[in-house]
């Protein structure tokens, strides 16, 4: 495209393309704060784990196909935890497969989030039985909780658009807050672990 | 060179891309060649037939949409069929043709999903981009009637829930005309791929009396020549009034079983054409249908009615099961023979529910599918059988 090139090469400003970052045209420089530029970054390209659990897993799978087509919004289904940044946990949490997702989720690196898709992730939804986990909640810390059993599709992406506002709005340092975080759900679990211990 | 070579443990699953869902196996492999394959089920294992001893009849039936979510359809009908057959309901005509009409739409959906996903495991990345567009319209459809895309609750015990209307119809028959040439589509796409054949003739071979013996059905079986399916055999709702053939394979690999879903597709559109020609009109709810209730009394069991032993003493064999009215209906599901098994005492609720679940079946005969093959035929046999770990579990 020359014409476009032309246009900002006579053009010697700063052109802003999102809210406080600006790039300046012809010499590949982006002006703005380093929070905004990381969050971004990360936000536009959020690569979820192919990780389907239950029902919501269909769900998932035709939000991400030719109808509704996640990837326009820059989300990439990756089928290695190494490579995700967002975990969508799409269904039932047993207490089988608790420890996995746990697993899993210490695999994937730094920043990370988590969305929990459907009643079942978000409150054990109408399985209140002896085999499931009432809520992803209790093992991992959750940054959107979409309702719905399954959601539609369309609910997955407003989650996923939710979960890019947040972003657009944390401060870089986002490891300190997950250690916090990360020692608040050691702490319960260990209170769990008290309480249970004396029931017995 | 036999000094260097030792027996290796490789754990596939349940977090991997291809197993669909969360099945675990654990191989044992030398080099190449699979030795010995172990599945390892219960990853989501939700407790279903227990929660539904606690659940009136009515309650139960949202349950069962969540046991085989490619095609919950299908699941209700069966439910709703133990339940009618346990109560002696009669359901209307138009009921019973809107119930197959559905549960037609529901096959074709789910195997829509399975050539997606099967054909991605083995590499066609478009079939699955296509069949997905076409799986749409389908899942339309069913918001259009039911209010829900995959857990539908459509039927209910005695009939369906809401009646369809003129649009629907309309927008079914479009789809119907149209389809068996998008299926055509789709086996221009990988049937005469190269890849495509090396992948699956040859692999996964089961001959008809050892699918017999694994208690193998649906197309899972057929692929092996065995002639049977629940709609032909026990007709149920009104697969006795519409024509239909069953596709039959004849080698038993994992491309005749693939060979006869893409059959199936064609014969389900032609049910659906039968079905909307002759859609009778009136009810769609038998009258001594029961009411959403909630339950009045927990159950009514004593201790000593349980007790198997002291019937057996006192050789009143038969009062037990005078006591204990039990049933088992079952429905041609996707994946094969799903079966409701229900003991019922006198009160509202289930004394003991147990699903049938062809999935659970298929993941035991995976052992035998894969022994000796390769790794990679693994993938190929996990699609070919369609499994759903949602059924498979409970």
């Amino acid at each position: 495209m020359p014409g476009l090139i032309k246009i900002f090469d006579s053009n010697k400003e700063p052109i802003e393309i999102e809210d406080g970052i600006k790039i300046v045209p012809g010499c590949s420089t982006i002006i703005g704060s380093l929070n905004k530029i990381a969050s971004w970054g990360r936000r536009s390209s959020l690569w979820p784990l192919t990780f389907g659990l239950a029902c919501c897993a269909i769900e998932m799978m035709a939000t991400g196909a030719s109808h509704y087509d996640l990837d326009r919004f820059g989300v990439i289904f990756r089928a290695t935890p190494r490579q995700a940044d967002v975990m969508i946990i799409a269904g039932t949490v047993t207490k089988k497969m608790a420890p996995i997702i746990v697993n899993l989720y210490h695999q994937m690196p730094e920043p990370r989030y988590v969305i929990a898709m459907g009643s079942c992730a978000c409150s054990g939804g109408i399985f209140n039985t002896y085999s499931t986990v009432q809520g992803v909640g209790e093992i991992l810390p959750v940054d959107v909780y979409i309702p719905g059993c399954p959601p539609r599709p369309e609910a997955l992406i407003e989650g996923i658009l939710k979960l890019q506002q947040k972003i657009e709005n944390e401060l870089c340092h986002k490891s300190e807050n997950f250690s916090r975080e990360n020692s608040q759900i050691e702490e319960r679990n260990e209170s769990h672990r008290d309480s249970e211990e004396a029931k017995r | 060179m036999t000094d260097n070579t030792k027996e290796l443990i490789i754990n596939l699953g349940p977090q991997h891309p291809a197993t669909h869902g969360v099945l675990r196996l654990i191989l044992e492999v030398e080099g190449e060649i699979i030795k010995k394959c172990i599945p390892h089920i219960g990853y989501l294992h939700r407790g279903v037939e227990k929660l539904s001893e606690d659940l009136t009849y009515v309650q139960v039936l949202p349950l069962t949409d969540r046991l085989d979510y490619l095609s919950s359809m299908i699941n209700n009908v069966g439910f709703c069929l133990a339940i009618e057959k346990l109560m002696g309901i009669n359901v209307p005509e138009r009921a019973k043709f809107i119930r197959t009409m559905m549960a037609e739409m529901a096959r074709i959906c789910s195997h829509l999903l399975w050539i997606a996903t099967h054909a991605l495991d083995i590499g066609a990345m478009t079939v699955f981009l296509y069949a997905m567009r076409d799986r749409e319209k389908l899942l339309e459809m069913f918001e259009m009637v039911t209010g829900a895309r995959l857990t539908v609750s459509y039927p209910r015990i005695g009939g369906v829930r809401c009646d369809i209307n003129d649009k629907f119809l309309e927008e079914l028959e479009k789809f119907i005309e149209e389809f068996p040439s998008k299926v055509e589509e789709y086996e221009t796409l990988i049937d005469r791929n190269r890849v495509w054949l090396k992948r699956t003739k040859g692999v996964g071979v089961i001959t008809a009396e050892e699918a017999i013996n694994w208690g193998l059905t649906g197309p899972t079986l057929r692929g092996s020549g065995v002639y049977y399916d629940v709609r032909k055999f026990f007709p149920y709702d009104a697969y006795d009034k519409v024509e239909f053939e069953v596709p039959v394979g004849k080698n038993g690999d994992v491309y005749d079983r693939y060979k006869c879903r893409m059959l199936e597709f064609r014969q389900s559109a032609k049910i659906i054409k039968q079905c909307i020609e002759k859609l009778p009109t009136g009810p769609i709810l038998a009258e001594e249908a029961p009411r959403i209730r909630m339950p009045s009394s927990p159950l009514k069991i004593n201790k000593e009615d349980i007790q198997f032993e002291i019937y057996l003493m006192e050789k009143n064999i038969e009062d037990f099961i005078k006591k204990f009215t039990e049933v088992y209906a079952s429905v041609e599901a996707p994946r094969g023979e799903l079966g409701f098994y229900i003991v019922c005492d006198e009160s509202a609720k289930p004394y003991r529910m147990r699903v049938r679940a062809p999935s659970f079946v298929h993941a035991g005969a995976l052992s035998r599918l894969c022994e000796g093959s390769l790794i990679a035929d693994v993938i190929a046999n996990i699609g070919s059988i369609d499994i759903v770990l949602g059924e498979c579990d409970r």
